[in-house]
């Protein structure tokens, strides 16, 4: 871990271990509770991470009871973005990254795949465009 | 960026996919502790934003605050969005001094009447003008000018929004706030010494995507300040259990018990530290050991010695208790005026005592 470019102890990882919060029993809850209303409704569920208190370490074992499934991505957005698909499928792990590779935030989305994962209607756009140009320059070459 | 494009079609320009924009929204939406369902929200309403005139003030200030901001981390789009906000006139930052810069404020107030947003960090002093000019303008003149054709006014940092350092006792400049001098216009607080990088640009974001955004009672975004640092420590279930540092090297401190009782102000002061977190989400004062000094809360440098805990009695309240019970009624009456004075000089050094606190044993 570094800030600018200068080591900084890792300050997660020194911590003591504090008293649980108790939120980790009912945020797997509110998992199966999403994974039944995507299978009833086709309804999708997002719960950001940083917005419930969690005690250090109590992350950690949540990812370690969620687990990893069959899909990993690895996504380059200006700082990295890591998709996992936990052991559970239709629950996913979603964690975005800076450049320094700091995590700015971190999400578990119940869906059959994250919006960020797909290709993005503006994007294809775009890239429909570089291509239609790389054709017509080779084209004007030969 | 153009004045005329819109920040999708900028960011379309620069290379910059739509994946990394969604990630930028998601992110912000997170640290504005908007739920989730916001996001695509944030992110159709942003993308259409056109550029806004920005002019920046800096009065009585250390300059902390600016370089809080320009120090935001996550380079690349958040120094978009900041680049969405056209500033016009920023006096530490501008290349140009004297009257040429005044001459670039002046252009922009004309061009942008009634719709420039205008920040302001530092307090203004109150009693002699001539405590801090600009080009030869005292700082009240150029804060009433500037604001008579601003659409709303962001008091950045606990000098601009409270009067910070520059009014500590014995506020020798008379420093005020923006909020003591403007009062026909909307301001949004965004104070700390500095405000967190990141909550400057979701202030920013906010401002941008869904106008004014919702304030607290002493004018702070709600979103970043709704919550104080002691709601969201991860160090509160140890204040829950009664497990308390009593000095920085004792056992309590080296097993990061709570830093209550070495001054931490954390109970009564508003802002995102222990969630937002600071240098790139590293941690925040508590998690690095330290107390809260509460730096988002007015006159903060006067509320006592930063290391008194907040409601510290000033005799042990359990043995007085005790002592009261078996002496009867003259006794008790005799604790109920230590802890009314006890109270009254809490009040009179801005410190915020509840019942609660003062039914905790020491």
């Amino acid at each position: 871990m570094s800030a600018n470019g200068m080591p900084v102890p890792d300050f997660a990882a020194s911590a003591p271990c504090a008293p649980p919060t108790g939120n980790l029993v009912p945020l797997l809850h509110e998992i199966r509770h999403a994974l039944t209303c995507w299978l009833e409704k086709g309804q999708e569920h997002v719960i950001d991470l940083r917005g419930i208190p969690l005690a250090p370490g109590e992350e950690d074992s949540l990812l370690e009871q969620l687990g990893e499934g069959e899909v990993k991505a690895r996504l380059s957005l200006m700082g990295p973005s890591v998709i996992i698909e936990t052991r559970y499928p239709g629950v996913w792990l979603v964690t975005h990254y800076s450049e320094d590779e700091n995590i700015t935030g971190r999400f578990i989305e119940v869906c059959e795949v994250p919006a960020i994962l797909k290709s993005q209607t503006d994007d294809i756009r775009t890239g429909l465009e570089r291509l239609e140009d790389q054709l017509s320059n080779a084209e004007a070459t030969v | 960026m153009s004045k005329d494009k819109t920040l999708g079609e900028t960011l379309q320009e620069r290379g910059i996919s739509r994946r990394s924009f969604l990630k930028f929204c998601a992110t912000t939406a997170s640290m504005m502790a908007l739920p989730p369902s916001m996001i695509p929200v944030i992110a159709s309403t942003l993308e259409k934003v056109r550029r806004p005139s920005v002019i920046w003030l800096s009065f009585q200030e250390c300059t902390g605050c600016t370089e809080s901001i320009t120090r935001s981390h996550s380079a690349t789009i958040e120094d978009l969005i900041f680049d969405t906000i056209s500033l016009d006139y920023h006096h530490t930052l501008q290349a140009a001094s004297g009257a040429a810069a005044e001459h670039a404020r002046e252009e922009a107030m004309q061009e942008n009447h009634g719709n420039y947003i205008l920040v302001v960090d530092g307090s203004i002093p109150g009693e002699n003008n001539g405590y801090s000019t600009i080009a030869g303008i005292s700082n009240k003149d150029m804060l009433l000018d500037t604001a008579a054709g601003a659409a709303a006014i962001v008091a950045v940092g606990s000098c601009a929004a409270f009067g910070g350092i520059p009014k500590a006792d014995p506020n020798p400049t008379g420093a005020v706030s923006v909020s003591d001098l403007i009062k026909d216009k909307p301001i949004v607080n965004v104070p700390g010494c500095p405000p967190i990088p990141a909550v400057m640009t979701g202030v920013l974001v906010q401002f941008l995507t869904f106008g004014l955004p919702e304030l607290d009672h002493l004018g702070r975004p709600a979103a970043f300040y709704g919550q104080s640092i002691h709601d969201r420590c991860y160090r509160r279930p140890f204040y829950d259990k009664g497990l308390f540092a009593n000095s920085f090297d004792d056992e309590g401190a080296r097993k990061g018990w709570c830093l209550f009782k070495l001054g931490c102000k954390g109970p009564t002061t508003y802002n995102a530290c222990a969630v937002t977190k600071w240098n790139d989400g590293t941690s925040f004062p508590i998690e690095a050991g330290h107390p809260c000094l509460g730096c988002s809360e007015p006159d903060f440098w006067d509320a006592g010695s930063f290391y008194k805990a907040l409601s510290a009695p000033t005799g042990a309240i359990g043995k007085t208790a005790v002592y009261a019970g078996t002496a009867g009624v003259i006794a008790g009456a005799a604790l109920g005026a230590s802890l009314r004075a006890r109270k009254q000089s809490a009040v009179k050094s801005h410190e915020r005592v509840t019942i609660d606190d003062l039914d905790q044993e020491s």
